[in-house]
C-alpha cells in the first residue's frame, strides 16, 4: 500500500471514512431519515441522522457544524472591541448576553470595576435580552406543535422589548453596547417609563400563552412525559438553564455564582423557578415564568438605577495585561462561558467559549431513542437550543 | 333538470350547463373561502392584515396566485413513478366534484337526486384516500411517504365516526335521500313547537359535534394534521409537488372543506330551507321556484358558517401526534357515535 | 383521555378576541411602504460624515472589523497661521468611502473617531439594485449629515454630557 502523506488527501480519506461508517451504521435495518440540514423544525442549519423502525428513532445522531463561522479563530486577530461587535452575533435573539461574560473576563484581567450604574444598566440590558430571547421561544414551540397563531403574538410583544433595547443603544439584535469598564452610552430620558409599558405588554403576553398554550389539552397531551430528563443525567450531561431547573436541580449562575462581579442580582429580590418533572411541558412552564420573573427584576433594577458616571477609567487604547480569565454567565440558553488568554496586547491570544446549545445537545442521542418522529421535534423544540450557539 | 330556469335545454345543453354549474358549485366558493379565511381571518388572528396589495383588500392574491404557479417549471422527482405522480392530484379532486353531485341546492336544484344520496356521499368521500397514498407513494420521497402513511391510517380511521353520526340524522329523519333529511327538518317540530322547525343541530347535538370533528380529520386540518405536519415533513405526501400540481392539491383542500360544510349544512342546518316562521311571514311556500335561486345563496351563508368553525379551530391549536390521533377517533369517537345512534333510536320510537 | 373542554375553548376565545380587535382596533403591523415606522434617534441606520472635521488620521479604518472604510488623503502646505510664519502641514483628503455591503454598523469607527466626524443617522431607506452601489463616497456620506439627528437628553442621574452635532 502505497504512503499517503498529503495532508489534504488524508483528510479527504478520513472525511468519506467516516461518511461511510456513519452509512455502513446507520443502514443496517430500518429507514434512515435525514432531519436537516435544510428542515422547518431544526432551529437554523442542524443535521439529525435518525434511524428509523416505522415511526419510532432507534438511533439518532446530530451533526453540527453547518453553521460554523470560526469565532474563536476570529478572535485572535481582532482587538477587544472588535471581538465585542463579532460576539454579538452568537446567540442572536438575546445577543446582547453574548457580550458580557467575554467583558466582564476581560475586566478581570485588567482589575477594573464598573461603576455602579453601568453594572445596573449592564443587568437591565442582560435581562431584557433573556426575555426577547424566552418570548421567541414561548411561540416558537408552539408552530413546532402544529399551532401556528402563538408565534405571531410572541413577534409582535417581543417588539416593544427589541425598540426599548434599540432606543438605548441603536441596534435592535445586536447592541454592541458593553465597554470594558462600563458601557457605551446614559440611557435616553424616558426610556425608563417606556420601558415598564413594554414590560407590561410582555406580561400580558405570558398571560396570552397560559392561556392558549399552557391550558391547551392538546398541548398537554404532546408535551407532558415527552423527553423526560432526570435531573442526574442531566447534571451529567452538562445541561443549564432551563432546561436542568426543569429537572429540578436549582442551579442558577445569577444566585450561585459570587465569584463574578459585575452583574448586580443581589441588589433585587427575585426567585429561581424549578420544576419536578423533567419533560417538555416543564421546560416551556419554567421558561414561562423566568419571563415573568426576569419583568419584574427589570422593573425593580429601573426603580433604583443609582447616579453616577458609566464608564470607569480606562485608557483609550486597551491594552489587556497578560493572563488568563474564565467567566460564566446564566445566559438565557444556557451557561456561557469565556476563557480569555492574553499575552498583553490588544489582542486577546485566545478565547475559548463555552456556549450553552453545544452541551444541551449532547444528550440527544440518548434521549431520542425510542421516541417518535413527532416526539423528536417537540423535544428538540423543547430544549431550544441556536445554530449560532451550537456552531459558533 | 332539463327545465332549468324554466327553460328547456334539450340533452346536450343541460349536460353542458349541469358541468358548468359543477365546476362554479366547486371552484367558485373555494376561491372565496381562500380568500376570506386563508388570507383574511388567520391574519386578523394573528394581529396582522393579510395580502392587501393585489386587487383592493388583496382580494386577487389567489388570482396572482394560479398564474404565478401556472408558469412554474413542472418538476418530477428522478425517482418517482410519473403517471401515478401525476394522476393524484385529480384522483383527490374527482371526489369533491362526485361530492358535489348529490347536495341539494333549491327543491330542483340538484344534480342528480338518488334514493340513497348521503350513503352515496360517503362512500365517495373515501376516494380521496387512494390519491393522498398514490400522492405519497409515487413522490419517491422518505418525507412523502411518510405523509402519505400517516394519513391512510387517519382518514380511514375518521371514517367510522362521520359515518355513524350521520346514522343518527337519517334515523330521525326516515329517508337516505337528501332532499327528504331536508324537508324533515323544515316540517319537523321539536317537542311540538314548530316555528323554527326541527334543525338536526339542535336535536342530534352530540351528533352534530362527532360529525365536525371528524370532517376535520378527514380534510386533514389542525389539530388533526399529521399527514401535513408543516414542521416535521415539510409538507407530507405534497412534499414533491410544485407549480399547478401543488395548487390543485391546494384548493381541492379547500373545495373539499366546502363540500363537506354543504354536507354538515344539508345535515344538521337545515339546508337550503329557511325556518317556517320566515316563510309564514313573507308568505311564501317553500317548494316556490324562488328558491331555485335563493337556496344557493343560503347554502352559502350556511356553508360559510361552518367553515369558519373548521379555520377557527385549525389556526389555534397545536397537532396531535398519530397515535393520539388514532386513540381519540377508536376508544373516543366511535363508541359516542355508537350511544348516539342508540339514543336516538331509543327516542324516535318512545316518542 | 380527559380532555378538557375549558382550555380549548379558552384558547377559541383568545383567538376570536384577537380576530375583533384588529377589525375594530387596526392591525399591529405596520403597512410599508404606504405607513413607515419611526427609529429610535439612536438607531444606527446609515453613517455620516462630517467632513470639515475629519483630519485623515485613518483610525475609523483601523479598527473597522471588515475593513470597509477606504480613505486617501495626502499633506498639503496651509497658509501660515501668522504672518512671516512657517507654512503649516494639513491632512487633506481625497478619498473617503464606506462600503455599507460590508458594514456591519457595529459603530466602532463613529465611537473612535477623535475629532467627531462620524455620526449615525437612523435613515435605512438607501437599498439599491447593484451592490457596487452601496458604496457610499465622500459627497454621499456628507449628505447623510442632514439627517443626523440632535443627541437626545439623558435620564435623571446621569453624568454624561449631551454632545452637539456640528452643522
Amino acid at each position: 500500500m502505497t504512503e499517503v502523506t498529503d495532508r489534504r488527501q488524508l483528510a479527504y480519506i478520513a472525511a468519506q471514512a467516516s461518511e461511510a461508517r456513519i452509512n455502513v451504521e446507520l443502514e443496517a435495518e430500518g429507514m434512515t431519515l435525514n432531519i436537516g440540514p435544510q428542515h422547518p423544525a431544526t432551529h437554523g442549519t442542524l443535521r439529525i441522522v435518525a434511524r428509523l423502525d416505522g415511526e419510532q428513532v432507534m438511533d439518532a445522531e446530530p451533526m453540527m457544524g453547518y453553521m460554523h463561522r470560526g469565532y474563536e479563530k476570529l478572535a485572535e486577530v481582532r482587538t477587544y472591541p472588535q471581538v465585542t461587535a463579532l460576539v454579538n452575533r452568537i446567540d442572536w435573539l438575546g445577543s446582547f448576553a453574548n457580550e458580557v461574560p467575554f467583558i466582564l473576563a476581560a475586566e478581570q484581567l485588567m482589575e477594573v470595576e464598573a461603576p455602579p450604574r453601568a453594572q445596573w444598566i449592564r443587568t437591565i440590558l442582560f435581562e431584557m435580552a433573556r426575555i426577547a430571547n424566552l418570548t421567541l421561544f414561548l411561540g416558537d414551540m408552539g408552530v413546532q406543535l402544529g399551532a401556528v397563531t402563538p408565534v405571531f403574538y410572541a413577534f409582535r410583544d417581543r417588539e416593544h422589548v427589541l425598540n426599548q433595547i434599540e432606543a438605548a443603544t441603536g441596534g435592535r439584535f445586536h447592541p454592541n453596547f458593553d465597554r470594558i469598564g462600563g458601557v457605551k452610552d446614559d440611557l435616553p430620558a424616558g426610556w425608563i417609563q417606556q420601558t415598564r409599558q413594554s414590560l407590561d405588554k410582555i406580561r400580558s403576553f405570558c398571560d396570552q400563552m397560559e392561556d392558549l398554550l399552557l391550558g391547551n389539552a392538546i398541548f398537554e397531551q404532546r408535551t407532558r412525559g415527552v423527553g423526560v430528563i432526570p435531573a442526574d443525567v442531566a447534571q451529567a450531561y452538562g445541561l443549564s438553564g432551563a432546561n436542568i431547573r426543569a429537572s429540578g436541580v436549582d442551579w442558577d449562575l445569577r444566585r450561585d455564582n459570587p465569584t463574578e462581579t459585575g452583574l448586580v442580582y443581589d441588589q433585587v429580590d427575585w426567585k429561581v423557578w424549578t420544576h419536578p418533572d423533567g419533560d417538555s411541558f416543564a421546560r416551556y412552564w419554567v421558561r414561562l415564568q423566568e419571563v415573568r420573573e426576569s419583568c419584574s427584576i427589570v422593573d425593580q433594577l429601573l426603580g433604583s438605577i443609582p447616579k453616577g458616571p458609566i464608564m470607569a477609567k480606562v485608557p483609550r487604547i486597551i491594552k489587556v495585561p497578560a493572563g488568563e480569565a474564565y467567566v460564566a454567565t446564566e445566559n438565557p440558553l444556557g451557561i456561557m462561558g469565556y476563557y480569555v488568554v492574553s499575552k498583553g496586547g490588544l489582542e486577546p491570544f485566545r478565547v475559548k467559549i463555552r456556549s450553552a446549545s453545544f452541551s444541551n445537545m449532547s444528550i440527544t442521542p440518548w434521549l431520542l431513542k425510542g421516541t417518535y418522529v413527532p416526539d423528536v421535534i417537540t423535544i428538540l423544540a423543547s430544549l431550544y437550543f441556536i445554530l449560532g450557539d451550537i456552531d459558533r | 333538470m332539463t327545465s332549468i330556469l324554466a327553460l328547456d335545454y334539450g340533452y346536450g345543453g343541460s349536460v353542458g350547463l349541469k358541468l358548468l354549474l359543477a365546476f362554479v358549485a366547486v371552484l367558485i366558493p373555494a376561491g372565496g373561502t381562500v380568500y376570506l379565511y386563508l388570507f383574511k381571518m388567520v391574519s386578523f388572528m394573528q394581529s396582522r392584515l393579510g395580502p392587501m396589495e393585489a386587487g383592493p383588500f388583496g382580494s386577487m392574491q389567489l388570482l396572482a396566485e394560479v398564474g404565478k404557479s401556472a408558469q412554474k417549471e413542472d418538476i418530477f422527482p428522478e425517482s418517482a413513478d410519473r403517471f401515478v405522480f401525476a394522476a393524484a392530484p385529480y384522483v383527490v379532486m374527482v371526489s369533491t366534484f362526485l361530492l358535489v353531485l348529490v347536495v341539494p341546492f333549491g327543491p330542483d336544484a340538484v344534480f342528480v337526486n338518488f334514493d340513497t344520496g348521503i350513503f352515496f356521499a360517503l362512500a365517495v368521500s373515501s376516494v380521496s384516500v387512494i390519491g393522498i397514498l398514490m400522492a405519497g407513494w409515487a413522490s419517491a420521497s422518505k418525507y412523502s411517504l411518510l405523509g402519505g402513511l400517516r394519513a391512510a391510517g387517519q382518514l380511514i380511521a375518521y371514517e367510522l365516526p362521520l359515518v355513524l353520526a350521520v346514522v343518527g340524522v337519517v334515523v330521525q329523519a326516515e329517508s337516505m335521500n337528501m332532499q327528504d333529511i331536508v324537508s324533515a327538518q323544515y316540517n319537523g317540530e321539536i317537542f311540538g313547537w314548530a316555528a323554527i322547525g326541527n334543525p338536526f343541530i339542535l336535536t342530534q347535538f352530540a351528533g352534530f359535534l362527532i360529525f365536525m370533528i371528524a370532517v376535520q380529520a378527514e380534510l386533514t386540518q389542525t389539530p388533526f394534521d399529521m399527514p401535513i405536519a408543516e414542521s416535521e415533513l415539510v409538507a407530507g405526501y405534497m412534499t414533491e409537488y410544485s407549480g399547478f400540481r401543488f395548487l390543485m392539491f391546494f384548493i381541492g383542500e379547500f373545495a373539499t372543506a366546502n363540500i363537506f360544510a354543504f354536507l354538515g349544512a344539508t345535515l344538521f342546518l337545515g339546508g337550503w330551507t329557511v325556518p317556517p316562521f320566515v316563510t309564514d311571514a313573507l308568505g311564501v311556500e317553500i317548494t316556490d321556484n324562488i328558491f331555485n335561486f335563493i337556496g344557493p345563496a343560503i347554502m352559502g351563508i350556511k356553508m360559510l358558517a361552518l367553515t369558519f368553525v373548521v379555520y377557527w379551530v385549525r389556526f389555534t391549536y397545536p397537532r396531535f401526534r398519530e397515535d393520539q390521533l388514532q386513540r381519540f377517533a377508536w376508544k373516543v369517537l366511535i363508541p359516542l357515535s355508537l350511544v348516539n345512534i342508540v339514543v336516538t333510536g331509543l327516542f324516535k320510537v318512545v316518542l | 383521555m380527559g380532555l378538557l373542554p375549558g382550555g380549548l375553548v379558552k384558547g377559541l376565545g383568545v383567538t376570536l378576541g384577537e380576530i375583533v380587535k384588529t377589525v375594530t382596533q387596526g392591525a399591529q403591523t405596520v403597512q410599508y411602504p404606504h405607513q413607515k415606522e419611526q427609529p429610535a434617534p439612536r438607531s444606527r441606520g446609515v453613517i455620516a460624515l462630517h467632513e470639515e472635521n475629519c483630519t485623515a488620521c485613518m483610525l475609523c479604518s483601523r479598527e473597522c472589523p471588515d475593513w470597509c472604510i477606504y480613505i486617501e488623503g495626502h499633506k498639503d502646505l496651509a497658509p501660515p497661521r501668522r504672518a512671516g510664519g512657517k507654512p503649516r502641514k494639513v491632512n487633506k483628503l481625497d478619498r473617503f468611502d464606506i462600503d455599507f455591503g460590508l458594514c456591519m454598523y457595529c459603530g466602532i469607527c463613529v465611537e473612535v473617531c477623535p475629532f467627531d466626524a462620524l455620526f449615525w443617522t437612523p435613515e435605512y431607506e438607501y437599498s439599491e439594485p447593484r451592490i457596487a452601489d452601496l458604496l457610499h463616497d465622500k459627497t454621499r456620506l456628507s449628505q447623510w449629515m442632514q439627517t443626523v439627528p440632535e443627541f437626545e437628553s439623558y435620564e435623571a442621574g446621569a453624568e454624561v454630557k449631551v454632545k452637539k452635532v456640528p452643522r
